[in-house]
């Protein structure tokens, strides 16, 4: 079995990060693992730009941003294995892998870095009534189309979703020539960063239908309408209110999934809510020595956030590799009123200060963020506007957190007064 | 003549007349209106192996289904078919199904299903945790199994193929006259001419007998409605859980696959021959129905819906004769549940009326009654690194979800009867059957396919014809 002081699963985005972190923390023998041709990640395929203003304070495109950590990767005695699946992750640290160029072969990792990243949901994640046609695409599957094989996947289009994929997707076909004729989404709100909604369908006369959904796909071969109809508080088409779009191509902005299937192989423990493990304050997952970042731990709005989150977990994994362990009592972290969930989902009493990502239900104006322990109000961040599509997070300094009597904090959203 | 048989239809009974006439020194050839065979009925359906106390005793579809159910592991062994012999339990959750569940006893006991048992509601309990605990008995058939269906098509047309007959795809039969001695039969690809004809066209074979000018029966075509579930899933139940036919309905059946997602299904309702649409209605009624029997299903690992359209007809049995107004006609039709399950039987049943019509059936000296598929999943570590060795495209991962590599592709796509679609891809090998459902491989797959058979890749189809994916390049160009 060969050996490696830090393997990190995934050559996107968050895995860089994780990595060069890592050795700047003095890691010297890391091996980056990732199954596609070349490193990147998902950002190869996402040509557009705004990558980077946080990060860099300028616009990059995908591969522009993943290119700037490539090189710096390439900087260093880092190792990246391209073409290379990981099979299977043990509990002790063991990765089963396979590669043209290496065959199958185990590996023995002092400590892991999970960045997998997340996948598409797809139509049957979502029981979409109708035909069995072709022209049905997720947003993802046909952007590589598109942007990686240089193939159109079709020339009249309706959008399910409006994701922030699907609303890039929106403006992408447009511009090679096909038409959009709509943006459908089931619940009263974008799921997608405003600036795309503005971008990527105002720009282009897209219309956007709130509240609504696809209730048939017809079509005998290749799709031919869809029908798209209201629904109501509860998300059930209302009958009488079906559109139909002659069109050739659907396609599905309708969610994404953390890919962890090698992370349940190993027996980490989930958070139903993130579909993420749940991680420390450092991203240790229940597995010590086992770390998780990016898309793979929470699906992000923004990869400036993935890779100041990856940056972290590889620092970490750089000081579990020296012996240092994160130590304390647990206070975990609770989603209150209106938050999804929280990232991280518990830390360890007397840490420096933690910073909580999370997502809001809903839309909110004018509200705040309130974090209590118990009864007890810790702490109160005004907010001028939050909505799913955006993460938000808080950061507590320590000065805060030593008041925390209890094993409990709780994040909940103060609704303005009406 | 071309041939001394012309099977029309190339689904599961077609493979399987195939199968059984390529044994003998006979010119056979199948006539398949699909792209590719498997492409109807065959692959949309529950997969179980029946293990035959359904039938009424006495009829074809009761001799047939026991028969084919207890040849169905040595021919699946034979072919490297994927069977599992996980047995099945009928649940009963109302005083009504008791009684079903005893008629379901007698009748088993009639046609001979053998271990058949009925036990209370704990002992059903005891061997499915995840039954609804108001589960008042069960009647446990230890012989049903689950099934690859289309695969076990694939592996008897290949099995055939391999020994000689000739298959043609994408010929659809438009006309048939009568001559000398014998048949013609007209499709887009040529005019065929054989001395007998077997009409396994499932939903179309009414249509075909009435090109003969038999108007014997009718087909009844009845969709179904599917959901398929995630491998999380995929242990939420060891055997076939049916529910008890009632007032209310047939009940719906929750199932392990062979590649171990979680199959529930399906409801009934008339239809056309090829609507494989599904509905909200279908949908809702599937998922409400299987709760009553197994609770704690969780829907939300749904990774696909799916329909099929089963060729039932308006005769009670199958209809497998020859056809009273035109000798030498024969039809292997009408074949409804559990027609699967008497697959591996109607093939040597076809074949002794072909016989008694005057057919001579002299046994090849060579014939090659076996068939391997390499699956890289299965194989231990020594025998990874011996395929990767071989051909390093063995070690490249093309669908992650259920760990299909470029070889099994590359193999796939230079068999006797290779895939011309995506999904013909899909079906011989899995990629892009898993929880991604080809989000990451599609566009692999579409350029493996592409580079293999030498087509642009605008002409890969996803699935039968006129199901395109690419519609040209984009302004940019394809890469070099």
């Amino acid at each position: 079995m060969t050996k490696h002081e830090l393997v990190v699963i995934g050559g996107g985005p968050a895995g860089l990060a994780a990595a060069l972190a890592a050795w700047e923390q003095g890691v010297r023998d890391i091996l980056i693992l990732e199954r596609d041709k070349e490193a990147g990640g998902i950002l190869n395929q996402c040509i557009h730009n705004g990558f980077g203003l946080h990060r860099f304070k300028e616009e990059l495109t995908g591969p522009e941003y993943a290119g700037r950590f490539i090189d710096l990767v390439k900087q260093t005695d880092i190792r990246i294995r391209t073409d290379t699946m990981v099979l299977d992750l043990t509990a002790d640290r063991i990765l089963h892998t396979v590669s043209p160029q290496h065959g199958y072969e185990a590996i023995q990792a002092g400590a892991v870095i999970l960045a997998m990243g997340c996948r598409e949901r797809t139509r049957g994640a979502i029981s979409i009534p109708g035909a069995r046609c072709s022209g049905i695409f997720t947003a993802g599957a046909a952007q590589r189309f598109l942007n990686i094989e240089g193939y159109m996947v079709g020339k009249r289009v309706v959008i399910l979703g409006s994701g922030d994929i699907g609303l890039i997707m929106a403006r992408r076909m447009t511009l090679e020539g096909a038409k959009v004729l709509a943006c459908v989404e089931l619940m009263p709100y974008s799921g997608g960063l405003n600036r795309n909604i503005v971008q990527c369908l105002h720009d282009f006369d897209i219309p956007l239908y709130l509240s609504h959904t696809v209730t048939d796909i017809r079509g005998r071969d290749r799709l031919e309408q869809v029908v798209v109809s209201e629904v109501d508080e509860r998300r059930n088409p209302i009958p009488g209110t079906e559109m139909v779009f002659d069109c050739d191509t659907l396609l599905l902005s309708v969610g994404l999934l953390p890919e962890n299937e090698l992370s349940r192989q190993a027996g980490i423990e989930i958070d139903p809510r993130t579909n993420g493990p749940v991680v420390w304050e450092n991203r240790e997952t229940s597995i010590p020595g086992v770390f998780a970042c990016g898309n793979v731990l929470h699906v992000h709005d923004l990869v400036d956030y993935v890779s100041a989150e990856s940056e972290s977990a590889g620092a970490a994994a750089a000081a579990y590799l020296q012996g240092i362990r994160a130590e304390g009592e647990e206070v975990r972290l609770i989603p209150g009123s209106g938050v999804g969930y929280t990232v991280p989902q518990h830390f360890h009493r007397g840490v420096e200060n933690v910073e909580i990502f999370f997502r809001v239900r809903n839309i909110y104006h004018n509200a705040a963020i309130r974090v209590t322990d118990g009864e007890k109000q810790i702490a109160r961040f005004k907010r001028e506007h939050m909505a799913p599509g955006e993460m938000e997070n808080v950061r507590i300094p320590k000065v805060l957190l030593d008041r925390i009597a209890g094993n409990t904090l709780t994040v909940e959203i103060e609704e303005a007064a009406q | 003549m071309d041939y001394d048989v012309i099977i029309i239809g190339c689904g599961v009974i077609g493979a399987d007349c195939a199968y059984e006439l390529a044994k003998y020194a006979l010119r056979v050839g199948i006539l398949e209106a699909s792209n590719d065979v498997a492409n109807g009925t065959t692959k949309a359906n529950s997969a179980i192996v029946h293990a035959g106390y359904d039938p009424l005793p006495g009829t074809k579809m009761a001799r047939l289904n026991v028969r084919g159910s207890a040849m169905m592991g040595e021919l699946c062994r034979k072919l490297d078919v994927p069977y599992r012999n996980n047995g099945s339990l009928v649940v009963s959750l109302s005083e009504e199904d008791d009684e079903t569940l005893r008629e379901l006893y007698a009748r088993g006991a009639a046609n001979g299903v053998p271990g058949l048992r009925l036990l209370t509601g704990d002992e059903a309990l005891a061997l499915e945790p995840n039954l609804s605990p108001g589960v008042r008995g069960a009647l446990l058939a230890p012989s049903a199994g689950i099934v690859n269906p289309w695969e076990l098509c694939l592996a008897l047309a290949e099995t055939a193929v391999r020994n000689g007959a000739e298959l043609h795809l994408s010929a659809p039969v438009t006309a048939i006259g009568r001559i000398e001695n014998g048949w013609m039969l007209c499709t887009p690809k040529g005019r065929f001419t054989a001395r007998y004809v077997v009409n396994a066209a499932g939903t179309r074979a009414d249509q075909i007998a009435g090109m003969v000018g038999d108007r014997s029966f009718a087909i009844k075509p009845t969709k179904g409605e599917y959901y398929l579930l995630d491998k999380s899933e995929g242990s939420r139940v060891d055997r076939v859980i049916f529910q008890c036919p009632s007032k209310a309905g047939k009940g719906v059946l929750v199932t392990p696959t062979v590649h171990g997602n979680l199959l529930v299904g399906p409801d009934a309702t008339p239809t056309e021959p090829e609507n494989t649409a599904n509905t909200a209605a279908g949908m809702a009624f599937v998922k409400a129905s299987a709760q009553r029997s197994v609770p704690g299903i969780n829907f939300r690992d749904n990774i696909r819906n799916f329909a099929g359209v089963r060729a039932n007809s308006d005769h009670e049995d199958f209809i497998i004769e020859e056809s009273a107004v035109a000798p030498g006609f024969f039809h292997a039709a009408g074949i409804r549940s559990p027609g699967l399950s008497a697959a591996p039987a109607i093939g040597p049943e076809v074949l002794d009326l072909l016989r008694q019509a005057g057919l001579e059936l002299n046994a090849k000296a060579e014939y090659t009654d076996s068939r391997r598929r390499i699956r890289f999943h299965e194989l231990s570590e020594e025998e990874k690194n011996e395929m990767i060795r071989k051909d390093p495209r063995w070690g490249r991962v093309i669908c992650r979800c259920e760990t299909v590599t470029e070889g099994e592709i590359v193999e796939a796509l230079h068999t006797p009867i290779p895939p011309v679609s995506v999904n013909g891809v899909k079906r011989r090998v899995g990629a892009g059957m898993g929880r991604c459902q080809g989000g990451f491989c599609g566009p692999r797959v579409q350029e493996i396919i592409a580079r293999e058979l030498g087509l642009d890749p605008t002409e890969v189809l996803m699935d039968w014809e006129g199901t395109w994916v690419l519609c040209g390049e984009t302004k940019g160009g394809a890469k070099a």
